[in-house]
């Protein structure tokens, strides 16, 4: 059953064209990873998704829902969320200011119910419920990025490169939470640099090259594969 | 010295040149029915040319002049300490203001008339300052065509009385939807810009309106105005020795008590008070609903903000004509209080003079912004000899803001510039 499909999915920046008719299926309850190198697309690629800029041919299917041409508003509150690239917390505000942003559109019971279950997830992040989200270490503003996403009780979460500039000590944790998520019932779409995490969290992978899909297959036939060992994991 | 600031600093003396000798060096004379273009006297153009010389020398000198600038001693006390508690901050605000309100209600009975009549302006100051601050201060929309809605409000006014002999208070709240109307209908297409895109637009738009209503003079009157505007009622009793509106009665006959003209001073002042508190409060009311969290989020950060799921056009949108319409409640308030309404009331400068309150005010902080329009309405006033040198001195203490506090008198959040550890 697929969550989310692009087919044949062209996007533009002005005249410039990022992606060149990409296809991509995300089944439901998977984790699957998008790697490629430095402006191959994945940005751009799962920014299509949101409608940010939109697709400019092809079509995005959202659980059997085409979103192709729907605003990124309308997008956005239909089960889906993201924790865009650079993580994009709002540094004014509070963390818990940060969260009730992330529940923009649930009542405020729904809230009380996500908020609890974010700090449940990262309890450092309960420790600095009142903090200014700009004066937090890069590690903590990605937890929050992160349980922002997670308020809105979405079915699908995107991640683009959330291992960013992060010690190797925090970017375990956030894996592990990503796979906590699996656990609950979310499918997680994950773009990384780190491919050897990614693809070994993954229940499958795609490889982009370009704007244009080279690869796909398990995460664990891809980890074998030379051509990805050569290109993405270090030889 | 660079050979670059060399250049910059003669290019900008040139500059001066340029634009100050037709201005100020020739003067359009009318003989008869011709006009004619005379010269101004030699110490006109000497004064051109010392200016070009000091805006050559302090162009030269730029960075060492700011550089002192920064090291003068800071006046403000407030400047080095140390952000207060959010909430905290929030009870003293709320309390300073109350305290402001109560001393308020009191002043028109001790002072003089004309003290009155300064504050009745000061008031309607505070409102235009508030509503534009949600847009400029909360929503982060550069907004250089504000006074335009204040038009709108206030012809409304003056329009519906002339022509339909409606009251101030049919009136208030028709100007002020008509001016927030006028702002959704203007906004919708230009809310897509950005930053300085936004800011021209803006600009515009307000210099479009005043232009508009001078030369439609068939409706409008043009630049002679409209005229007879009524003033207020209070219960159907009016302030002026006679009684103009049939039907109505005159406030001093009755309660038995002598004309004076002080009444209705005092009365316009109580009203613009009312207007000016229940603005703040309404728009306080706002910045603690969802949508007032919108425009924040919306101004912190926009990709993040429309990846949450808020509508960009939406969250401006709104900004906007809540911003719009108190302009409209303002404007219908001046249309009163002045009885006579031109053009000139409405020129960017007073956009410029509203802007000005809210960043003195630090953009966002409702007691911030009171505080600025206190300011920058009265000292002018009380320096009445150094009024025609009002907009220098203004743009003095502008610059000397920025170089001291550039978040403002009371920013609504201090912004801290932190590193991020890494772990
Ligand atoms: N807003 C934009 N306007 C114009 N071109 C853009 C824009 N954003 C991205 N691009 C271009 O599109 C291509 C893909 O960029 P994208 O950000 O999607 O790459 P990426 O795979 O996410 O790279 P990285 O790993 O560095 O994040 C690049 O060539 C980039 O220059
Ligand atoms: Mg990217």
């Amino acid at each position: 059953m697929s969550m989310l499909v692009l087919e044949d999915v062209h996007t533009h920046y002005g005249k410039i064209e990022a992606l060149h008719g990409v296809s991509v299926e995300v089944n439901k309850g998977e984790i699957v990873s998008l790697i490629g190198a430095n402006g191959a697309g994945k940005t751009t690629l799962l920014m299509t998704v949101c409608g940010m800029p939109q697709a400019s041919s092809g079509r995005v299917v959202l659980e059997g829902r085409d979103i192709t041409h729907e605003p990124t508003s309308q997008i956005m509150r239909s089960g889906l969320a993201i924790v865009p690239e650079g993580r994009r917390i709002f540094s004014g505000l509070t963390v818990e200011e940060n969260l009730h942003m992330g529940g923009f559109f649930n009542t405020k019971s729904e809230i009380r119910k996500s908020q609890a279950h974010v700090y449940e997830l990262f309890p450092r992040l309960k420790e600095r419920e009142h903090q200014r989200a700009g004066t937090m270490s890069g590690g903590e503003q990605q937890m929050l990025a992160i349980g922002r996403a997670l308020m809105s009780r979405p079915n699908m979460i995107i991640l683009d490169e959330p291992s960013l500039g992060l010690a190797p000590l925090v970017i375990k944790q956030i894996f592990e939470i990503i796979g906590h998520l699996r656990e609950e019932g979310i499918t997680v779409f994950l773009v990384e640099q780190n491919a050897h995490q990614a693809l070994h969290l993954a229940d499958r992978g795609y490889v982009l090259e370009t704007g244009k899909i080279r690869l796909h297959d398990t995460g664990k036939n891809l980890l074998e594969n030379p051509d990805v060992q050569n290109a993405y994991l270090g030889g | 010295m660079a050979a670059n600031n060399f250049r910059h600093a003669l290019f900008c003396a040139v500059v001066t040149l340029i634009i100050s000798i037709p201005i100020l060096g020739l003067n359009l004379e009318a003989k008869g029915i011709n006009i004619i273009l005379t010269g101004a006297k030699t110490s006109t153009y000497v004064a051109i040319v010392l200016a070009a010389v000091a805006v050559f020398v302090f162009q030269a000198y730029r960075d060492s002049i700011m550089g002192l600038l920064g090291k003068l001693p800071n006046f403000n006390p407030l400047a080095d300490k140390e952000p207060m508690e959010q909430s905290k901050r929030v009870k003293l605000e709320s309390w300073i203001l109350t305290g402001i309100v109560v001393l308020a209600l009191f002043w028109p009975f001790v002072v003089s008339r004309g003290s009155v009549d300064l504050a009745t302006l000061v008031l309607i100051y505070v409102m235009l300052a508030l509503g534009l601050n949600v847009v400029v201060g909360l929503a982060g929309l550069l907004d250089l065509g504000y006074v335009a809605f204040y038009a709108v409000g206030a012809y409304t006014f003056a329009l519906l009385s002339q022509y339909t002999g409606i009251s101030f208070w049919m009136a208030l709240p028709i100007g002020a939807l008509l001016a927030g109307l006028t702002g959704m209908i203007l906004g919708f297409p230009v809310l897509r810009l950005r930053g300085d895109y936004l800011a021209i637009v803006t600009l515009g738009f307000g210099e479009i309106i005043r232009i508009l209503l001078n030369n439609w003079t068939t409706l409008t009157g043009g630049p002679n105005g409209i005229g007879g505007i009524p003033e207020p009622t209070l219960f159907g009793m009016e302030f002026g020795r006679r009684v103009k509106e049939e039907g109505n009665t005159s406030f001093h006959e009755t309660f038995g008590i002598a004309y004076s003209g002080e009444h209705k001073v005092i009365f316009l002042y109580l009203i613009a008070l009312v207007l000016a508190v229940i603005t703040a409060l309404i728009i306080r009311r706002f910045m603690r609903m969802p949508v007032g969290r919108a425009w924040e989020a919306l101004r912190e950060d926009e990709i993040a903000a429309r990846s949450l799921g808020l509508s960009r056009t939406a969250v401006k949108l709104s900004a906007f004509t809540i911003g719009a319409f108190f302009a409209g409640f303002a404007g219908t308030v001046f249309a009163s209080k002045q009885g006579f309404i031109s053009p000139e009331s409405f020129v960017f400068l007073e956009s410029a003079i509203i802007l000005a309150i809210v960043v003195l005010g630090g953009m966002g902080s409702q007691l911030g912004v009171i505080l600025a329009a206190i300011a920058v309405t009265i000292l002018p006033e009380l320096a009445r000899e150094f009024s025609e040198y009002r907009m220098l001195i203004f743009g003095a203490a502008m610059v000397l803001m920025m170089v001291w506090r550039p978040q403002g008198l009371l920013p609504m959040r201090r912004i801290h510039i932190t590193l991020n550890k890494q772990e």
